[in-house]
């Protein structure tokens, strides 16, 4: 819960811990030392306040302020604002004008929900991601019949006429038109595309699974069909983990009638059968930006930071430590250094280690090189997305930094709509408390994703990760490589 | 595809079922939202929402 971060910044409290009553809460308490026995008999619908403070007064006062806190939200929603429908029904009724649904449900609600939207010609964005793959196959077949998008279920970020929706970033408008199955992905490349000097006509997002031999791509094929025939888009980029090979032939079978350039970045795919195909093979994400640039509008397109620059960074910073510990917010940057670093580095660990990297047997301890992605299920049931409640991040944060093995802390800034306000400064803040705590300090680096139009203020973010001496990249291919060269010339010595 | 190409032409104007802050940001950049007041359909009971469905269903058959 957001309150937690809140209410930790006040003066006088060691730990903060707002939750509702789950195993997984309870768990976390017993991790933390703040569990007492008779919070044994909390449910899931109780709400718990745990505070650890210096001692009981500033406790008690911390207690309250928080009660404070929850009770004036709660006063805030409920007084003063017109009557909201409670269906999707009453909705549509009141603005039949309405065009796009977005759904962030609990599961059970949300495909019923989506049915429902689809059913009334409305377009359906799914946040949700408790959908079976049957009931997604069910909801695409009956949005390709009426032509409608189904983004989703899980689907993070989209841009839909320069709107950003849910977890996305401001961008300008532009000849470039994306399809992803990838969230953070969408993220990176639409806003790597931004900073170059191009802009977006449209940002789709299918959801991880629309490319898997059940769902046969439904949703990539009518997003590819409509961008190839819509006047505004001039290069198309695919973004996506290794669609099935029968979903693959179906896909490459509809890019021949596609007239434009596309640009494809499968992740971790041979890049060889992509251009046989006759298209453009990206390397990475920030690539894929940078060829898909090219081919729009910005001929001199190059990475965001060059790799003479990189070297040098890499040079001034010696690590003492000898493994990398990796907390990554975004899934794909997560699966992305894995990748660019699985070889370099030898032995990865991670809680979704892609393949010849090793599964992490307890994701709350670090072992070796651990590149983790935070915003796996494992560590959000009941929580908030780290990109929206910094909390366990910044645990882990000290926890490393206390690590004498820990050589190199790196970690992901996503700025845009749906992020927090000042990631940044919430990682500072725990760089600050290790620092108090008298831990040896590794070094830190950071990558920030998103684009000078943020609201959250890219500048503004940058500076404070670097007065608290951050080394920041923007790409996390740049960060990656900077990583490498510095393991990679430790390991020489 | 027709439906696709014609929500691209078009002012977007959202239905928000969920997240109250989806809404907001939406609402930020002068966004039509309507934010609904989402509660679990039949109090969360699926076994019930599954039989208020079965009468929607007929009933639409009867042309109600």
């Amino acid at each position: 819960m957001l309150i937690t971060s809140e209410v930790k910044k006040l003066p006088g409290v060691e730990n903060v811990v707002v939750g509702m009553g789950t195993d997984y809460n309870l768990d976390s308490l017993k991790r933390l030392h703040l569990f007492q026995p008779e919070m044994s008999k909390a449910t899931p619908s109780d709400l718990m306040l745990c505070v650890q403070a210096k001692d009981e007064k500033i406790a008690d006062e911390l207690l309250k302020t928080a009660e404070k806190m929850l009770t004036a939200k709660k006063s805030k929603t409920g007084r003063g604002e017109e009557s909201k429908p409670h269906t999707l029904e009453k909705a549509f009724q009141g603005a039949p004008e309405s065009n796009v649904v977005l759904i962030s449900v609990p599961g059970a609600f949300d495909a019923r929900e989506a049915e429902f939207a689809l059913r009334h010609d409305k377009h359906v964005m799914m946040f949700s991601d408790n959908v079976s793959i049957e009931e997604e196959l069910h909801l695409k077949e009956l949005a390709c019949k009426k032509g409608l998008l189904l983004m989703g279920p899980d689907c993070g970020t989209a841009i839909i006429n320069n709107v950003p929706l849910a977890f996305a970033n401001q961008v300008r408008r532009g000849p470039i038109g994306l399809v992803a199955a990838s969230g953070t992905g969408l993220q990176e490349v639409t806003s790597i595309i931004h900073t170059l000097g191009s802009g977006i006509s449209q940002a789709i997002g299918v959801g991880g699974r629309d490319l898997s031999e059940k769902v046969g791509g439904l949703m990539t094929i009518l997003a590819v069909k409509a961008l190839a025939h819509d006047d505004a888009t001039k290069v198309l980029v695919l973004i996506s983990k290794p669609p099935a090979e029968t979903t693959l032939m179906k896909l490459y079978k509809e890019l021949q009638n596609v007239k434009k350039p596309v640009v494809i970045y499968f992740i971790g795919a041979d890049p060889r059968v992509i251009e046989t195909e006759g298209h453009t093979a990206a390397a990475n994400l920030e690539d894929a930006a940078i060829k898909a640039c090219k081919l729009a509008d910005v001929k001199k397109a190059g990475p965001l930071m060059p790799a003479k620059e990189i070297d040098g960074l890499a040079k001034k910073h010696s690590v003492k430590g000898k493994y990398l510990r990796a907390l990554y917010s975004g899934g794909t940057l997560c699966d992305e250094a894995q990748r660019l670093l699985l070889s370099p580095l030898k032995e990865i660990h991670s809680n979704t280690p892609i393949k010849g990297a090793r599964e992490l047997k307890d994701v709350y301890q670090s072992k070796g090189h651990v590149i983790l992605d935070l915003g796996d299920d494992l560590f959000t049931r009941g929580k908030a997305h780290p990109m929206i409640d910094p909390s366990y991040r910044q645990e882990r944060l000290i926890q490393e930094c206390s690590d004498p093995d820990t050589g190199l802390i790196i970690l992901d800034v996503v700025l845009g709509y749906g992020s927090h306000l000042d990631m940044a400064g919430a990682m500072c803040e725990a760089i600050r408390q290790a620092g108090a705590k008298g831990k040896r300090r590794p070094v830190i680096a950071a990558t920030i994703c998103g684009t000078a139009e943020d609201l959250q203020g890219y500048e503004k973010q940058k500076q404070t990760l670097e007065e608290a001496g951050v080394v920041v990249f923007p790409s996390n291919v740049s960060l990656v490589k900077f990583v490498q060269a510095t393991l990679t010339r430790e390991a020489k010595k | 595809m027709n439906n696709l190409l014609k929500l691209f032409q078009s002012n977007i104007s959202v239905i928000n079922v969920g997240l109250p802050s989806f809404a907001d940001d939406l609402k930020k950049q002068g966004v039509p939202v309507v934010t609904l007041d989402w509660r679990p359909p039949a109090g969360g009971n699926t076994k019930l929402l599954g039989l208020l469905d079965k009468v929607k269903r007929h009933q639409a058959k009867l042309g109600y």
